[in-house]
């Protein structure tokens, strides 16, 4: 389709908006009391939002058969990572001031962090290989092997969120059902497709005239 | 109007109950909007200067919160969970009129009027930190006078072992507490003495004006060596028991909001550490969290409470 590398672009500075909202508000003392913390929670809904839009490329093209999605999802995944690093730098540099013990502490004892700590470093190999090059490298099936990874980085992604909420759930919650939709969607998709596989493989050979 | 005899009212003339009582309810709520304004609203009186107060009863060194972060940046569920809830839905709150019933184990027990506990004992200045359990904190310039004013006009008996606090309890005027996001009405509670010690304010106004809505108008309690929560806000009920109050937090998380919550950097919340906290307000983006005080800094006139206490198992 002819219009596919203007929407690539258009959606590159589209995903750009919510950090330029948050530089601006920064900017203009917009973020509230306590803009640490504000710029801290925006940038990791965010990286869990992106993180959920790339999860629904699949289920939209197996729903609508538009395989031009495909092409946005690497650039999706990136700037998943993008705004959860970005958030991972906020908490290092902002809410610790670089206090490797400290941080260090929370990781072991805060189960909330242990769980982002680990959701951000194995979204680090998913970065790493999201090149063509990495794919001719991999070769597909391990390539897709690994970045299966990501249906627990998006567990991981919302169970973080979950336990450092202090009492209203319901934020987390939204995020937790969407995620249970996509995935939910993959499993009964493929059990699908593998009882009408089954059905086949039953099926009378055509006839011969 | 002139008197007809009862045989000269038509049947169809009288309305049918579900309509008169509709047709009521909208007079009334005309009333009261054009009352509203013509009369001194009952709603958000914030802004509302207090006169006669002895100022700076209670300073410390540390800098004041601005004005525009205390009473924009609020934990009162009862308006929503957002700390921008409150400042948006608390207009609706009416705090005129209002009672304090204070009963239970005590000589003397009372209806107290607002304007009556106003006037109860000389109004003071009195700036305090308030450290909340999220791991933020404030310096407020509070206006009220001690607790223990009231509780020695009481009288509580022998059997008085603790004091209870019970927030209002309205989901017309609070839409927060259209769910449950903890048990309503919000109770607190105090050990008797905690209560009497002089730091313990009841709280009538901060930044020189009665309390803002969205800050427990018209009248709360503040307890500056415990985390925030411990410092109910718009109170209806003060009761004097025998038993620990079942507290609102406690009920709700009581492996991570216990009785006490004395301000304590060495015991940490089960999901984060309390070593640290920000301290809204302060001057530049890029400030360092401060390390956080024992008993919020007020160990001198608190720590005998709690002489010999495991502090880790008591928290």
């Amino acid at each position: 389709m002819k219009y596919a590398p203007y929407l690539k672009l258009a959606s590159f500075f589209v995903a750009l908006l919510p950090l330029t909202r948050l530089v601006y508000g920064a900017l203009t003392d917009g973020l509230g009391a306590n803009p640490i913390e504000y710029i801290t929670r925006d940038l990791g809904t965010w990286g869990l939002t992106f993180l959920l839009i790339t999860l629904s490329v699949t289920p939209l093209r197996l729903l609508t058969g538009w395989n031009g999605l495909l092409r946005l999802r690497r650039m999706l995944g990136l700037f998943a990572f993008f705004y959860v690093g970005l958030h991972f730098l906020s908490y290092v540099w902002w809410d610790q001031f670089f206090d490797w013990q400290a941080i260090w502490k929370d990781v072991m004892k805060r189960p909330f962090i242990t769980v982002g700590f680990a959701t951000f470093v194995l979204l680090i190999p998913l970065a790493a290989t999201s090149t063509n090059a990495m794919v001719k490298r991999l070769g597909a099936k391990q390539w897709l092997f690994l970045h299966r990874l990501v249906y627990i980085i998006g567990i991981g992604g919302v169970l973080h969120y979950w336990w450092l909420v202090k009492r209203d759930i319901t934020q987390p919650l939204i995020y937790a059902a969407i995620l249970a939709g996509l995935l939910g969607f993959r499993v009964v998709h493929r059990y699908a497709n593998e009882t009408e596989n089954k059905l086949d493989s039953h099926a009378p050979a055509p006839q011969r005239a | 109007m002139i008197l007809r005899q009862a045989s000269d009212i038509r049947p169809s003339e009288i309305a049918d109950k579900s309509v008169f009582v509709t047709r009521r309810d909208f007079i009334k709520a005309a009333m009261a909007a054009g009352a509203g304004l013509l009369m001194p609203s009952n709603y958000a009186r914030a802004g509302e200067k207090l006169e006669g107060y002895r100022r700076g009863v209670v300073a410390i060194e540390d800098k004041a919160t601005p004005y525009k972060d205390v009473i924009g940046y609020n934990n009162f569920y009862e308006f929503g969970t957002d700390k921008s809830a409150p400042a948006a839905n608390a207009g609706r709150l009416m705090t005129r009129p209002w009672t304090v019933v204070v009963e239970g184990e005590i000589r003397k027990p009372k209806v107290y009027d607002i304007e009556a506990l106003l006037k109860l004992a000389p109004l003071e200045e009195r700036i305090y930190r308030l450290r909340c359990v999220e791991g933020w904190s404030m310096v407020i310039p509070w206006i009220g006078f001690p607790l223990g004013e009231l509780i020695k006009r009481v009288e509580p008996t022998g059997n008085a072992k603790y004091v209870e606090f019970v927030t209002l309890y309205d989901p017309t005027q609070m839409p927060g507490q259209r769910l449950p996001v903890l048990k309503w009405p919000y109770i607190e509670g105090l050990r008797l003495d905690e209560a009497m010690n002089p730091l313990t304010l009841l709280c009538l106004g901060l930044y020189g004006e009665v309390l803002p809505n969205q800050n427990g108008a018209p009248v709360r309690v503040v307890v500056p060596w415990k985390y925030g929560f411990k410092s109910p806000k718009s109170l209806v009920k003060i009761r004097f028991v025998e038993q620990q109050p079942f507290t609102a937090w406690n009920r709700a998380a009581p492996s991570e909001y216990g009785f006490y919550s004395n301000v304590n950097p060495n015991v940490d919340h089960p999901r984060w550490s309390q070593a640290t906290e920000r301290r809204i307000g302060e001057e530049g983006f890029l400030v360092r969290k401060r390390k956080t005080l024992m008993f919020n800094g007020y160990a001198d006139q608190v720590a005998h409470l709690y002489a010999g206490l495991d502090l880790k198992k008591l928290f």
